[in-house]
């Protein structure tokens, strides 16, 4: 009744996909899914994250989310400059999505008759309908339910998934974000101990190409599909304009910088959907890290520098020891400093002389 | 000189600054350029903090305060440098073209422009003009500025047990300026003017100093600077706030201040040294 053949079709199949959910379901689905219990979640921008049991209480349940998509142009750096933006909930990331292992996401995605295009959504995390993507397409006035089982644990990228070089325009577009699947029984260090985050932060890392006019400077464009033809150009460049975390420059430094104290441990996720990166904190480690996001693997320790491949979604778990203002970048400096991905935490406490002391302030060279 | 004279002077002054830039420039007899509009401040003093970095033994201190007096006239530009005024100076091949690439009225700052470039200006401006130009010092600038005038973030002092605190302190300091960047230049005067009749001071357009950086270590005792070590590869740079930039920089964003509020633009005005400004002066204003 859904063949791969149909999943591989565009826009009007996928309506009636849709329209033959309700059968599909019914075959293979538990039978007692409308007896589990329902907890409805109201997400939150990034990088907070929603209440959620670090350890689940009870046994599986289905998770309701909803989500609008919202077109809307928005400013990425100090110049200005402005993206035609493509976002879930209105945010660059998306929201991050908490449940536990074999919960049951449901989303309701709505994507109302403001916007001009047609969205859906890939979940990475999700398994068989190209990541859900195939049942999801909503035009514009349309909304969708879905409802997928969290087999594994991690941290996974959703994206937006339309269809051929839609895809990668509204990914680039900032139409990303994350669903963290927490180990029923909670986070384990690398000998099976249970860990606990006192803080956690969802950073979304964006490339952006946006066009340039013929002095260098950038563009900027009535609609995004104005924009589209110049911007597919700078796309098919592979430099990107601007790498920023959550959806411009500066998003998470000053008044926005993210808090701490010494002694607490916080859980950083942080997503690429499109193009590798190499999250650092300057000053401090990833005392446990799940480079690939999932948590079935033993965590690295110890680490400077972890790697997130594009289209994935790690985890780092780390105990701030001493306080000032940290720097969360991407370690190619260049993108870190003169492209944007470049985040702050200000960690307020006590300075620990054993870990660090300046022995001799700055003075001119002793000449004998 | 009694005090009521300086203050009646002072008042008369700024009244009169834009006639005296005028005419000194008319007399100069081979004007090249629009005519160069400038202030004359009087004598005067200023209490301010220094720039650079201070350190009392192995820690650092709020820099300290202190008051400066101007016993001649200075005179200086009412606006920075524009546009079209620097186009004069790259077109005669003594400035390179400014790093700017952005649609900017010739009217308005010229920015994109280094403490190199700046100088260059200077000398070629001295030349074509005849009179000698230069740099404002930073305290010069700061005593132009007056109320404009903000100074830096590095007034704190530390607390020896735990100098994360100033960095915190600092960080939330310059976060609390809460300012929206506003990046393009603007026609000049688009920022007012201050009560000593300069215009466009603190707004979006930075300003270098011939001031160097300087790392300054006081006496125990509090009583002056033990030692001190000037890197002259890096000068001061004066606005809506201080900070400090290499000399080869051009662009304020990508060229200091790794934590917190860059400059949106760096340009520059200049200073006028003329032998005998005080006689002048009296002379013009029949006293």
């Amino acid at each position: 009744m859904f063949t791969r053949r149909e999943a591989l079709f565009g826009a009007a199949i996928g309506a009636a996909a849709v329209a033959a959910m309700p059968a599909f379901s019914a075959t293979f689905a538990p039978a007692d899914i409308g007896a589990l219990a329902r907890e409805k979640v109201k997400l939150v921008a990034p990088p907070f994250v929603h209440p959620h049991d670090q350890v689940a209480k009870g046994g599986p349940k289905i998770v309701e989310f909803t989500m609008t998509i919202e077109e809307k142009p928005v400013v990425i750096d100090a110049d200005g400059t402005t993206l035609n933006a493509m976002t879930y909930n209105g945010s660059v990331p998306g929201p991050l999505m908490v449940v536990h292992q074999d919960d049951y996401v449901e989303l309701t995605l709505i994507n109302p008759d403001t916007n001009t295009l047609a969205h859906n959504i890939d979940f990475h995390a999700a398994t068989g309908a190209l990541g859900g993507g195939e049942l999801t397409l909503v035009n514009p006035g349309e909304q969708v339910t879905l409802r997928f089982k969290a087999t594994r644990s991690g941290t996974f990228v959703y994206h937006c998934a339309p269809g051929g070089s839609m895809i990668p325009w509204h990914v680039v577009s900032g139409m990303s974000g994350a669903i963290m699947v927490l180990p029923r029984d909670g986070l384990k260090d690398d000998k099976g101990k249970p860990v606990k985050y006192d803080r956690i932060f969802y950073i979304g890392e964006n490339d952006f190409y946006i066009p340039r006019d013929e002095n260098g400077n950038f563009k900027s464009y009535e609609t995004a599909g104005d924009g589209y033809d110049d911007m597919m150009k700078v796309m098919r460049g592979l430099i990107p304009t601007h790498v920023v975390f959550n959806g411009k420059v500066g998003s998470l430094t000053g008044d926005n910088a993210m808090k701490a104290n010494v002694g607490e441990t916080v859980l950083i996720v942080h997503s690429q959907a499109n193009r590798d990166t190499r999250p650092h904190l300057i000053g401090g480690h990833g005392d446990y890290v799940w480079e690939e996001g999932k948590f079935a693997n033993t965590p690295a320790k110890d680490l400077e520098t972890w790697f997130i491949r594009g289209g994935s979604a790690g985890a780092a778990l780390y105990t701030f020891l001493q306080p000032g203002v940290y720097a969360y970048v991407n370690h190619n400096l260049i993108e870190a400093v003169e492209l944007g991905a470049t985040a702050h935490f200000m960690v307020e406490g006590e300075w620990n002389d054993d870990l660090m002391t300046q022995v001799e302030a700055p003075k001119a060279i002793a000449t004998n | 000189m009694p005090l009521s004279f300086l203050k009646v002077a002072s008042v008369a002054i700024a009244a009169a600054t834009v006639p005296i830039g005028l005419s000194a420039v008319s007399w100069s007899g081979h004007r090249l350029h629009p005519v160069t509009i400038t202030v004359t401040l009087p004598p005067g003093s200023i209490t301010y903090s220094l720039p650079g970095e201070f350190l009392r033994g192995e820690h650092p201190q709020a820099n300290p305060r202190l008051k400066r007096r101007f016993n001649k006239p200075i005179e200086i530009m009412t606006y920075q440098v524009s546009v079209a005024d620097y186009a004069d100076c790259v077109k005669a091949g003594a400035c390179q073209s400014p790093q700017e690439t952005r649609e900017i009225p010739p009217n308005a700052p010229v920015t994109g422009v280094s403490y190199l470039d700046a100088s260059a200006y200077a000398r070629w401006y001295s030349q074509a003009t005849g009179d000698y130009w230069r740099l404002p010092t930073d305290e010069e600038w700061a005593f132009a500025a007056a109320e404009r005038f903000r100074g830096g973030f590095e007034g704190l002092q530390a607390d020896a047990n735990n100098p994360a605190k100033r960095w915190l302190a600092r960080y939330k300091a310059e976060a609390q300026l809460d300012r929206s960047p506003d990046p393009l230049p603007r026609s000049r005067g688009s920022f007012g003017v201050n009560s000593r009749g300069l215009a466009d001071l603190s707004g979006n357009v930075w300003e270098w100093t011939s001031t160097c950086f300087v790392r300054a270590t006081l006496a125990a005792d509090g009583t002056g600077v033990a030692n001190s070590l000037d890197n002259c590869g890096v000068h001061v740079v004066e606005g809506f706030h201080r900070t400090y930039m290499s000399n080869f920089v051009s662009d304020g964003k990508s060229g200091g201040c790794a934590v917190g509020t860059p400059p949106d633009n760096l340009g520059f005005r200049l200073v006028r040294d003329r032998p005998g400004w005080r006689k002048l002066i009296l002379g013009y204003l029949g006293i």
